[in-house]
């Protein structure tokens, strides 16, 4: 019976195994080899070439702009993402007046969640075509004809090397706020409630409500959601090479390393290089979540 | 808890790495095939005339594979039928597709490719390594065969030189490049009627033009700014006008200060000149080529820089009295060309596969390609010139199409071409980012230079680049 079980089990798991295996274990340990050749990926020759490429890659001036724009998406992205998201999950919560029936949200909380959600079902191609729109560099574009009428005057955002970066950072900000303000929200009605009550009964205003019960409450939440973020901000390819002038520019200001990954490997017939700039990548990414997981450990409450 | 973001990352790494396991796969495939197919071209064997200079056997099919991209298939259609009309006898199997890699490669690794192909498009093959297999036939044998029009003239006589030099890979001539585009600064011709305006001839006159039309509440200039290499060809055009073509030569083969030539300094100092008197669109730097294009279409701004298909391109967007026409750029004081000449590019590869079943065949479509019925009706189709000399003329063409051929005609052998951006891929991207600046006046004419040629430095130092010589 024993036996018979675990033919069971396993049957179940071949298959998502085998194409594990094949589509994502299989791709890694050839990007690996592949980092040690010259490969220019059309040719089916090519030799081994030990480091070079490690080498090269060390003195690249343009990979290190690109990692140095993915280490400010790194700190940006997950620390104003899981701000924003706190805020909106915590008003959404308990953010509306506390009276006889207890604590309770803001009126309308349901139509709030949804349209803070509501980015997530769009995809990323969409979202980076409909914000190059509204952020059109012209008098004329719709946030600039906004500020103008409002006597902020105008800027040419993606067009202006100085701060094209950190448009490209809002829109993965604005994508992203949404997702983690359901998780907030679902992990903040997890909490009992009489907690909260037993705060407000004390005299604790909302600010202490919020670090003292809900922050410590809701930590192991943030913890993941920071590792996943910065993965995000690791990436951001795909806005980039949407959005931007080049892409990758004005002048190299939003290269990140994606996009170098996809420049040297497809158009530049590099791919032996590109393969070695996915494993810097691979293990830059595996650092920065051990290092986040452990950096941000705390005791566990239980409740 | 996989957000849709963190999806398209791994998506895209996924599908690198199936892109590369293909890859891989299919290159195990062709070296299994490599092995089983030594009949290398097919077809031909009857007797070699001048009508039927590479001997095709009147019943032997044709497989014709287009590219169906910007000029559609139904030029090929009429292309085919001539073949027939040629060969009554014959079928031929016509496709018209615009994944070209998918669907051919494997032919290419069975022994079985088609017997012609234009190979374009974002999924073209990869020409270069076709060629260094040696699964490409040798066209001299096309352009050495007696002209269709004329039988006392060669092929190479008939069709455009640039052609002839395009066609080289590997030292031999493997591509006939059918598509002559011709690169200018584009205007709506009733707009300038109205107001009594006239492209510039030279740089004074260009300034007061646009100061002219600044003050009719136009603006002067819009560039795709967020694809610079747009602003770049009009860079190049008064660089190249001021030097001669030894400018480019230069630049294509990689030579030691190229970028640093006094002309490529003039020009940038003119690009700088319109930008710092406000001649470009206000915001252009940050618009693609729909949007700029649109806002020129719309009457916002007088002239653009682009390629021949523009008026094709914006067809759907065009007002029904817009006149699409060309003009030259103006030239610069001490200018060694004259100002009615411009760049030119030949485009749109077709190829005739060395191992194909009917070689003969495709080499006979392609004679009948540069025939100057079949590229007149290209031309009809398409509105864009071919790289066959005359063929367009007599032919009524639209605006655009009239007004390049015009410019092409005045040019003549002072009309230029530039290799570099195909040749060394990994110069291209980093090149136009430097344009990108230099159109936005973040930095100045000696730096332009400068970092230029620091990227064609290090493209020479490269031990990977192949480096190549023109004529």
């Amino acid at each position: 019976m024993r036996h018979g079980s675990y033919r069971f089990v396993a049957s179940f798991l071949a298959i998502p195994l085998a194409l594990y295996a094949i589509f994502v274990i299989s791709p890694f340990v050839q990007a690996f080899y592949y980092s040690l050749t010259d490969w220019t990926g059309i040719s089916p020759e090519f030799n081994f070439v030990g480091f070079d490429n490690f080498q090269t890659l060390a003195r690249d001036a343009v990979f290190r702009q690109a990692l140095g724009h993915n280490l400010i998406l790194l700190i940006g992205l997950p620390l104003i993402t899981i701000f924003l998201a706190l805020v909106f999950a915590y008003l959404l919560n308990v953010g509306g007046r506390a009276n006889a029936a207890g604590v309770q949200g803001v009126r309308g909380n349901g139509f709030y969640k949804l349209a803070f959600f509501l980015p997530q079902v769009l995809s990323v191609p969409v979202i980076a075509v409909i914000w190059a729109t509204v952020m059109t560099s012209t008098d004329t574009g719709l946030l600039n004809s906004f500020t103008k009428a409002i006597g902020l005057g105008t800027s040419e955002y993606l067009a202006d090397p100085n701060i094209a970066l950190y448009c490209v950072m809002w829109v993965l900000i604005w994508g992203s706020v949404g997702f983690y303000l359901v998780l907030f929200n679902a992990a903040m009605s997890g909490i009992p409630k009489d907690i909260f009550e037993a705060a407000i009964i004390d005299g604790a205003g909302r600010f202490a409500t919020f670090y003292r019960i809900t922050l410590p409450l809701l930590w192991d939440t943030i913890q993941t959601s920071w590792v996943y973020l910065a993965i995000l901000a690791l990436d951001a390819y795909a806005l980039v090479a949407v959005m931007t002038a080049g892409p990758g520019g004005p002048d190299n200001s939003t290269q990140v390393m994606g996009l170098q990954i996809a420049d040297n490997g497809f158009q530049y017939g590099r791919a032996g290089y590109a393969s070695a700039m996915g494993v810097v990548l691979f293990f830059l990414t595996l650092i920065i979540a051990a290092v986040m997981l452990r950096a941000t450990r705390r005791d566990r409450i239980e409740y | 808890m996989t957000t849709p973001n963190n999806l398209s990352r791994r998506l895209f790494l996924q599908r690198a790495a199936v892109g590369t396991l293909l890859a891989t796969g299919g290159s195990t495939l062709a070296a299994c095939a490599s092995g089983g197919g030594d009949d290398s071209g097919g077809g031909g064997g009857a007797e070699k005339t001048s009508e039927n200079p590479f001997g095709v056997k009147a019943a032997d099919p044709l497989d014709v594979v287009i590219f169906k991209g910007g000029y559609g298939d139904d030029y090929a259609k009429a292309h085919e039928e001539l073949y027939k009309k040629k060969f009554p006898e014959t079928t031929v199997k016509h496709a018209g597709i615009t994944d070209i890699t998918p669907q051919l490669q494997p032919r290419f690794n069975g022994g079985n490719p088609p017997d012609v192909i234009d190979n374009s498009g974002a999924s073209a093959l990869p020409s270069s390594t076709l060629a260094t297999s040696g699964q490409l036939a040798d066209l001299t044998q096309l352009f050495d065969a007696a002209s269709i029009d004329d039988a006392s003239k060669k092929v190479r006589d008939t069709i455009e030189p640039i052609t002839l030099e395009a066609a080289q890979l590997s030292g031999k001539p493997l591509l006939l490049n059918y598509v002559l585009t011709v690169y200018a600064i584009w205007y709506n011709k009733p707009l300038f009627a109205k107001n009594g305006w006239e492209p510039a001839k030279t740089w004074q006159e260009f300034l007061d033009l646009c100061e002219t039309i600044k003050k009719a509440g136009i603006a002067p200039m819009a560039h795709q700014g967020k694809h610079p290499y747009y602003i770049g060809q009009v860079h190049m055009d008064m660089a190249v006008k001021h030097g001669g073509h030894d400018v480019i030569k230069a630049i294509d083969q990689l030579e030691p200060n190229a970028w640093k030539h006094e002309s490529i300094k003039a020009a940038a100092e003119a690009i700088l000149e319109i930008k710092g008197k406000g001649y470009f669109m206000q915001g252009t730097e940050g618009l693609d080529h729909i949007q700029s294009q649109t806002a020129w279409n719309q009457g916002k701004a007088a002239f653009i820089p682009s390629g021949s298909w523009l008026e094709n391109e914006q067809k759907p967007v065009a007002p029904a009295d817009f006149e699409t026409t060309a003009a030259y750029t103006p030239l610069l004081d001490g200018s060694k060309l004259p100002v009615d000449c411009t760049e030119i590019a030949a485009g749109e590869p077709f190829i005739v596969p060395e191992q194909a079943k009917n070689k003969a065949g495709g080499l006979e479509y392609m004679r009948i390609m540069l025939s100057k019925e079949a590229a007149g009706k290209f031309t009809e189709l398409t509105g864009s010139p071919t790289v066959v000399k005359g063929a367009g003329e007599g032919l009524k063409l639209s605006p655009g199409a009239s007004s390049s051929s015009a410019l092409l005609k005045s040019g003549g052998d002072n009309n230029w071409t530039t290799y570099f951006a195909a040749w060394y891929s990994t110069m291209d991207k980093p090149i136009r980012s430097v344009w990108g600046e230099l159109a936005a006046a973040r930095i100045t004419a000696d730096e332009f230079c400068n970092r230029a040629q620091k990227i064609a430095d290090d493209t020479a130092k490269d031990p990977k680049t192949v480096k190549q010589t023109r004529s």
